[in-house]
């Protein structure tokens, strides 16, 4: 499959280290499907292809929006686009967030730094089908408050009453007047019924391992839980070899994996 | 004398004729051909380019080329080359693109449509090719460039009429003989002063070729000469690997000191997974000219024994050679398994061969087997 | 109107406590309020006293010249602050800050510290409970000093 040219409608940046942007597709059809937790495959021309999940909402099929945190050639690039610039577009990819095995349980969504971006569009569907679901907490943990994603949306779900929207930094100044510790420290703060609940973990591998075993301590499943994983990937089809991890391939049996299935492979270091 | 049912006779002075055969059919002729002091794989314009009299001598860390006592065309195991490097090539551009400001434009590479015909396919191979067949063709996404490639393909099988120092198709399930995959398989036979080939018929395609050359029916006893040069064979290989429960065996021993033993000696040169046939591993590299304007995506061999293989933002996920053996090992051995409904592995011996240390698959499978057997032993022991 | 024992007795901390010890407890504890930027306590200052948050923000908090002031840790309704005065030298190594209006159970740790001679049974529960948050916040401290949003190169 060869990259399909999509142009960049806006670009905005979230912090000082990352952006999101919105493409419009150069040829072909006007909508992109795609599922919660899959990504694209992005290119930008003479540089490389990277995976970057999409962080838009997929009920509005005539937005595709990626969240990038700038970080090596290729996104420091992406970064750099300007409105109308073209870059190639391969996909969408992967496995989805189960979000129709948390019909009416308790939804737990712990985001981890740029871990936001993958769980934003469910979110998104979550709060579109809001009455599916029992309660619906959001966990967002991130470096310092200057490095909070989507600000102004976190600010307007914590508003609403049917969404329990709790932010920690893990460092702050004097100013900050939320939470400040790791983002394990939000679980013991939020309501769920441990025992009825789905929980969906994007982050840094460490932080998910130790939020999974927050959850377990306060009863929740491993087979409730689930988890995004990240390997180097060039293909995004399985083909290449690079992206797996024991006998999964990540770009197609994953990112979103239940935890119980993969949980031996997570303490084997290396693997 | 009764005849040996589907099964036939060629001669070997008229072996030219197959060549002019499958040339007339418009195939390319790839075959074994000596280069280097080694028997590769490449294109071959007569029956003249074939190793005649040739064979080698290999063990761990050594491959030595010696010449028989007699003018046999396939007497010697395999090469450095597999069948890998003319459907799965090493070095394949994607696509070019041109830019003309904000805008480029992709251009994909057309397919490869050259019709090729494989001469001399070892079972092992074949069996290789199958396994890469499922790795490309029969999961969810299929390669379409490989597809291509491999319908243009006919496949002269060769049944081995001696082992490799180093094979162990038996115990893979891999070989001598060949069962399938094959338009022709041929047995090469040196006996009381004949030379011929015992020819099987695989696919129409191959019947319809055999139709053009010269044969006659085989009878029992030529059949059976060649019944018992493939036992013979089978019965002399090289090493063997106990594949008994296999696949749980290295999901149990991540952590088994076997593998710090093995990366004492392994330098990560990667030799193992260019010559293995069914390795597949690829990466991509996007490339630009100096005015960045024209840009190009090429696939290339990649090997998982480099430390850009696992690279994520700011590290290697395996950056021990440790980490990196294991990973080759048990994704062939057993990860595939889980994969790909086989093994990874044929039996053909490259690996142990072509390994400039001489680390050998069957040696390290059986050094953690053992000492599991030992282990198993102390623990019923310290229960009595 | 809620006794004191009452509101110590709805406490995680205090859950699972005997009577006996339970109304020790609230023999030795008092309600307070702090109100937004009211100072619990300040680094090096004698540890005396610790609190069971009822619910708000306290922050605890680190000056340095060069920095400035550090919020290290938010702890809020449910949360225990302080352990200093259980373990010598009994000082505060912190500063606690309220950053939203709190109200929280004021524990007399000195007094407590002088029973828990006498009765080591109540200095049993006391460790025990202490212990478990002294776990909770050397794990999560680990993890913060792991700087793990950050790309490490």
């Amino acid at each position: 499959m060869v990259p399909q040219p999509w142009c960049v409608r806006r670009l905005w940046w979230e912090t000082k280290d990352s952006f999101s942007f919105e493409l419009e597709p150069q040829n072909g059809s006007p909508t992109y499907h795609f599922f919660p937790g899959q990504f694209n495959m992005l290119y930008v021309f003479g540089i490389g292809e990277i995976p970057i999940s999409i962080s838009g909402d997929c009920g509005k099929a005539e937005t595709l929006v990626h969240t990038v945190r700038a970080v090596g050639p290729t996104t420091r690039a992406l970064g750099n686009l300007k409105r109308g610039a073209q870059l190639g577009v391969r996909g969408p990819f992967g496995s989805r967030w189960p979000i129709e095995e948390a019909l009416g349980k308790d939804l737990l969504i712990v985001a981890g730094g740029i871990g936001m971006a993958p769980l934003r569009p469910v979110v998104y569907e979550v709060l579109a089908r809001r009455r599916e679901f029992g309660q619906v907490s959001l966990l967002y943990g991130t470096r310092s408050p200057d490095d909070i994603l989507y600000a102004k949306e976190l600010q307007k779900w914590g508003q609403r009453k049917d969404l329990e929207t709790l932010v920690t930094v893990d460092r702050a100044g004097p100013g900050w007047t939320g939470n400040v510790g790791v983002v394990t420290t939000l679980i013991a703060k939020a309501r769920f019924d441990p025992g009825h609940s789905l929980a969906m973990i994007c982050g840094p591998e460490v932080m998910m391992r130790f939020t999974v075993r927050e959850l377990e301590t306060r009863g929740m499943r491993t087979d409730g839980i689930h988890i995004s994983m990240e390997r180097n990937m060039k293909c995004a089809v399985g083909f290449c070899g690079h992206c797996q991890f024991g006998p999964t391939f990540i770009c197609k049996d994953g990112p979103i994996f239940r935890y119980d299935k993969i949980e031996p492979l997570l303490s084997i270091r290396e693997i | 004398m009764s005849d040996a049912h589907g099964k036939f006779i060629f001669e070997r002075d008229d072996f030219q004729q197959l060549l002019d055969v499958l040339v007339g059919r418009h195939y390319q002729l790839v075959g074994p051909t000596l280069r280097d002091g080694a028997i590769v794989y490449d294109t071959l314009t007569s029956a003249a380019d074939l190793p005649v009299g040739w064979t080698d001598e290999q063990t761990g860390g050594s491959y030595r080329l010696r010449t028989r006592g007699d003018q046999a065309l396939f007497g010697y195991a395999v090469g450095p080359n597999s069948w890998k490097r003319f459907l799965h090539p090493p070095v394949v551009r994607l696509w070019q693109a041109t830019r003309s400001g904000a805008r480029f434009e992709i251009q994909e590479e057309a397919q490869d449509k050259a019709k090729v015909a494989f001469l001399g396919v070892r079972s092992c191979e074949l069996q290789a090719i199958l396994i890469q067949d499922r790795v490309f063709l029969q999961g969810q996404q299929v390669e379409t460039r490989y597809k291509s490639r491999r319908e243009q393909v006919f496949v002269v099988a060769v049944n081995c009429a001696q082992a490799g120092g180093t094979c162990f198709c038996t115990s893979m399930n891999a070989g001598p003989r060949v069962r399938s995959g094959f338009d022709l398989a041929l047995t090469e036979i040196l006996e009381e002063g004949r030379h011929y080939f015992l020819v099987e018929v695989g696919t129409e395609a191959g019947a319809e070729v055999l139709r053009e050359l010269p044969h006659r029916p085989a009878q029992e006893a030529e059949a059976e000469a060649a019944d018992r040069i493939c036992a013979k064979t089978a019965a002399t290989m090289g090493r063997t690997l106990d594949t008994t429960g296999i696949k749980d065996l290295l999901y149990r021993n991540y952590e088994h000191s076997r593998w710090d033993n093995v990366a004492a000696r392994c330098l990560t040169c990667a030799n193992c997974t260019m010559v293995c046939p069914t390795c597949f591993c690829t990466t991509v590299e996007d490339v630009t000219d100096l005015k960045g304007e024209h840009a190009e995506r090429w696939q290339k061999w990649d090997s998982c024994f480099t430390m850009d293989f696992s690279y994520i933002h700011g590290g290697s996920v395996r950056a021990t050679p440790k980490a990196r053996y294991r990973q080759w090992m048990t994704h062939k051995l057993a990860t595939w398994i889980d994969q790909f409904g086989t093994s990874g592995c044929v039996g053909c011996g490259r690996c142990i061969t072509w390994c400039p240390v001489g680390i050998d698959i069957t040696e390290e499978v059986s050094a953690i087997r053992r000492s599991e057997a030992v282990r198993n032993a102390e623990q019923n022991h310290g229960n009595t | 109107m809620e006794t004191l024992e009452r509101v110590v007795a709805d406490h995680p901390f205090a859950r699972g406590l005997a009577r006996r010890h339970l109304e020790l407890l609230a023999g030795c504890a008092s309600n307070v309020r702090f109100e937004i930027n009211q100072v619990a306590f300040r680094e090096g200052e004698e540890a005396n006293e610790f609190y069971l948050i009822r619910e708000g923000k306290m922050a605890i908090e680190l000056h340095a010249p060069e920095r400035g002031t550090i919020n290290i840790l938010t702890l809020g309704g449910g949360e225990v602050l302080g352990w200093s005065w259980l373990v010598p030298p009994y000082r505060w190594s912190f500063d606690a800050r309220a950053i939203e209006p709190t109200r929280a159970i004021a524990l007399d740790g000195k007094c407590l510290r002088e029973k828990s001679e006498r009765d080591s049974d109540l200095g049993y529960q006391l460790h025990k409970r202490i212990a478990q948050i002294m776990e909770e916040r050397l794990q999560a401290t680990r993890l913060q000093l792991l700087n793990l949003y950050e790309v490490h190169a």
